[in-house]
């Protein structure tokens, strides 16, 4: 097989990809929430404990982001990829706090070919991060768009 | 003042613009999404975008700093009603997000928020769910980006907004 691993084609309804492993320190928290959600449980450990996620706690924009850095390297970078349109839904279950341990996996729900552009489909996944504890603490439902193995000559 | 009033049910608020450099795609992209067509402008060229451009979660990120930005002004709305102040809490997430167009690198891109309804949470007294919708434009007028968002706001039981509705 040559080109990348995954094309639209391999790409099967109800298989699911389990992604790798992310722990998720204070500096990355901090970092990221002074960036774009600069709120006291995103910054400050004593603020956090004090708020009702109980403890210093990543900006939810940042769970999702992560997830997506954890899709590229399951399975994006070694894609078809060209992007997607847009998400179901996303719902932060839990907080993710500093040291957590988070892992993930993306189950394919559906598929179907472009009708617009020959060699391009949609493939939708229901998608979920989990901690160290065996936790849920994001769940999604994204659609990418993949290229066939035909449309890329592999 | 009413709790409508006070999350701008039906208005829609310009939070305000951010440029989109070139620099700034690539590092956030290099963190959280290293698909060629966010890191490198001859890929990108390459690619079915055309040109270098943001991470749709870049994108988001940034409507979420435009809105704290906004909240944070002087001009944001003071609450004159009954009982103390709503206090804004979790989100517990987001639907329908639609990246409609690429966020082209050197882009100024102007963010918007429309509240579009709240209810009490029959789970939780005292709190009621905010709905707003978010949306974002580029220097053409062309939407970029919407969603759906929510957020728990932790409100006075006075019974002049009529409290929470019991639960089943």
């Amino acid at each position: 097989m040559t080109g990348p691993r995954w094309a639209f084609d391999d790409l099967e309804v109800g298989s699911t990809i389990t992604l790798g492993e992310k722990t998720v320190t204070a500096d990355e928290i901090i970092a990221f929430a002074s960036e774009f959600d600069a709120q006291p449980m995103h910054l400050d450990e004593e603020a956090g404990r004090a708020s009702i996620l109980g403890g210093l706690s990543a900006s939810g924009w940042h769970s999702c982001a992560m997830f997506m850095r954890m899709m590229c390297d399951g399975f994006i970078l070694d894609s078809t990829s060209q992007g997607s349109p847009g998400l179901e839904y996303v719902r932060w279950k839990r907080p993710v706090l500093a040291g957590d341990t988070l892992t993930g996996a993306c189950t394919i729900v559906a598929k179907r070919v472009s009708k617009s552009k020959p060699g391009l489909g949609f493939v939708t996944v229901k998608s979920a991060m989990t901690n160290q504890r065996g936790e849920t603490v994001l769940e999604l439902e994204n659609t990418g768009m993949f290229l066939t193995r035909e449309a890329v000559g592999a | 003042m009413t709790l409508d009033a006070f999350f701008g049910i039906g208005e829609t608020v310009v939070l305000g613009s951010h440029v989109f450099e070139p620099e700034a795609i690539k590092a956030f992209a290099r963190k959280f999404d290293p698909q060629p067509f966010h890191l490198d402008e001859t890929a990108a060229e390459r690619s079915v975008f055309g040109r270098l451009c943001a991470s749709g979660w870049h994108t988001a990120a940034v409507w979420m700093k435009k809105n704290l930005e906004k909240n944070a002004d002087p001009s944001a709305a003071v609450w004159t009603g009954q009982g103390s102040a709503p206090v804004f809490g979790p989100s517990p997430g987001f639907r329908n997000l639609r990246w409609l167009k690429p966020v082209y690198a050197g882009e100024t891109i102007t963010f918007t928020r429309t509240g579009l309804a709240h209810r009490p949470v029959a789970s939780r007294p005292g709190w009621t769910l905010l709905t707003i919708r978010a949306e974002a434009f580029d220097s053409t007028g062309d939407k970029v980006i919407e969603f759906d968002s929510s957020v728990l706001v932790q409100v006075d039981q006075a019974p002049a907004q009529g409290g929470a509705v019991p639960g089943p």
